[in-house]
């Protein structure tokens, strides 16, 4: 039976580490994710774990940190949000380059300049192509199960990459709900024993990591990093299987919520994913087809599959908490809209909704709002494709 | 109860709002429901304005946007009053608790015209008589429960003792404090 309890979504995220008891944990704190290392130190202090906590002097430091423990075979993480984030740019290259399944929880926030500390998707978004794997959470319980799917993912021989683990900061990282906690013993046989063979540490197999590489070997090995992304796609499902198995949550690519003869829908990531079900539920109780997909893995992008989702509906508005400032829309939009290219008569058409930067609450009413004006796009009088929701004039 | 209830709270950086709403949220909890208990962050200073909010509900709730509309607001430092719309929303069926050595008739003068129920509770004399210091959010806590109804009063109590007991496991004066404090905010709460 799965325990019952109440945790805030960072409280949920440090648990599962506490679970896990890695061998190394490099951390410099930021908020909102700073509760993450916090509440993992104190389950040191209490020698609930007997992992190697590294205290690093910027997150640069710390990424480095948990490059040279996993080139060790360690089981390694940090956690970060927004500038700690832009300040691991470099490294996290080194990370998927070298093939480190390094797990970092991020809990999104947004970028300077404006200051502003609340929640975007801008951090993690402008990572999303720096070959790291990524998980979005919509609420505590995601977040929390997602930390032990990510690690089998990356851990995977046929994959060997590094992963973040995605949720709302504040919203729900600094938010309570109620949670089911997996029993210790469960988790330990779902996350089994992690050995790479390739190690810095392994005398019988003496090997260099990280050298120069030359333009004549450098294409090939760029290759073999997207060959793991390939495999990525191919285990995902097994281990979402899995873990269904284990605790009932079956979870896939992306949910979809009412999408089974809806005629308008949204794609939309993370926390504000719950508060636009609560709409669809109010739209569908006066009878309008409408549904909702929720991404769970946005690298490697589902394509064939949402695709596929996407092709018995006639309007889409895609959610972007991040702008590329690309002047043809977000990052997700441009992906969806890429998928859908080869549907043909059944492609959709697809708008894109800029919303909820730096914190702004997004309501119900917002949603409904995109709700409505995608009975405009489908009667095709939509207006711009490219738009910002609950802007103040 | 089936309905869903919300309450915002309004304190200022430092008072303990939040805690208070993360206090709720577990009480409840702990009486079998479904929970959400939050802040809302703006720049993290001591003395700014804070809001907090709580739904609570026998069924998981998936909305995460703050409460616009909620049954009962909380207010923590009476000063607020002439600084916020802190009735903004409140729907008339629920009420407003204000931390107050005044009756509630002195106060319904600043709360633009809402004709709910309107509460006051002296938090800050009752933690200073029972803690020894100004944390009013336990007293708060308890009012709102009793102006709410949102857990059953007793099963709130057992449930809060056996919480401070894990809390505050080595000083027992702190629990006998916080329980006293409690019980008399809930017998004290003017205007239920």
């Amino acid at each position: 039976m799965a325990v019952k309890d109440r945790l805030t979504g960072n409280e949920a995220v440090a648990y599962a580490v506490k679970q896990v008891n890695p061998d190394v944990f490099a951390a410099f704190p930021i908020t909102p994710s700073t509760d993450v290392p916090m509440i993992f130190s104190s389950y040191l202090a209490n020698g609930e774990v007997t992992s190697e906590f590294v205290l690093a002097e910027s997150e640069h430091s710390a990424m480095s940190a948990c490059i040279g423990a996993a080139c060790s075979g360690a089981r390694t993480l940090t956690a970060t949000s927004a500038c700690g984030l832009a300040l691991m740019w470099e490294l996290l290259y080194v990370a998927s380059g070298m093939r480190l399944p390094i797990m970092m929880p991020v809990i999104n926030r947004a970028f300077s300049a404006p200051l502003n500390i609340n929640c975007d998707h801008s951090d993690s978004m402008g990572a999303r192509d720096t070959g790291w794997i990524q998980l979005y959470a919509e609420n505590n319980q995601e977040a929390y199960d997602n930390y032990f799917i990510g690690m089998r993912i990356g851990e995977h021989k046929d994959v060997l990459l590094p992963v973040m683990s995605c949720q709302d900061g504040f919203i729900t990282s600094h938010g309570l709900e109620n949670i089911d906690l997996i029993e210790d013993d469960k988790v330990k046989k779902f996350i089994g024993n992690y050995s790479n063979e390739v190690s810095l540490i392994n005398p019988k197999h003496p090997v260099s990591m990280g050298p120069y590489d030359i333009p004549f070997y450098y294409m090939e090995h760029k290759y073999q990093q997207v060959q793991a992304v390939k495999n990525a796609k191919k285990v995902i499902p097994g281990i979402f299987k899995e873990f269904g198995e284990l605790t009932g949550r079956k979870y896939s690519w992306f949910e979809e919520y009412k999408m089974e003869d809806a005629e308008r829908a949204i794609i939309i990531l993370n926390s504000s994913a719950g508060t636009a079900k609560a709409v669809v539920d109010q739209l569908r109780a006066k009878g309008e087809k409408v549904g909702l997909i929720k991404i769970r893995v946005y690298r490697p992008f589902p394509m064939e599959e949402i695709a596929a989702a996407l092709s018995k509906v006639k309007a889409v508005a895609v959610m972007d908490k991040a702008d590329s400032f690309s002047n043809c829309g977000g990052p997700v939009y441009t992906d969806v809209r890429h998928a859908c290219y080869d549907l043909g008569e059944n492609r959709p058409k697809i708008i894109n909704f800029i919303y909820g930067l730096g914190g702004r609450d997004v309501q119900m009413d917002n949603i409904a709002h995109v709700y409505e004006e995608l009975k405009k796009t489908m009667a095709g009088s939509g207006g711009e494709l490219y738009r910002y929701l609950g802007l103040r004039e | 109860m089936s309905k869903m209830v919300e309450i915002r709270w309004h304190g200022r950086g430092g008072q303990g709002a939040k805690t208070a709403s993360l206090l709720l949220a577990d009480a409840a909890f702990n009486t079998g429901k479904y929970v959400q208990g939050f802040p809302e962050y703006g720049p993290e200073r001591m003395g700014a304005p804070i809001s907090a909010y709580n739904r609570i509900s026998d069924e998981r709730c998936s909305v995460h946007s703050n409460i616009y509309d909620p049954d009962y607001v909380v207010v923590v430092d009476e000063t607020l009053l002439s600084s916020l719309d802190v009735t903004n929303g409140l729907k008339e069926s629920g009420g407003i608790i204000i931390n107050s050595n005044k009756d509630p008739a002195q106060l319904r003068d600043k709360l633009k015209g809402y004709k709910g129920k309107v509460c006051t509770i002296d938090a800050g004399k009752i933690s200073e008589e029972e803690l020894g210091k100004n944390f009013p959010n336990i007293p708060m806590l308890g009012a709102v429960v009793k102006v709410s109804g949102v857990i059953p009063e007793a099963d709130f109590i057992s449930k809060m003792e056996a919480s401070f007991k894990t809390q505050f496991a080595s000083k027992a004066s702190v629990i006998d404090g916080n329980m006293k404090a409690l019980k008399r905010s809930m017998q004290e709460v003017k205007g239920c």
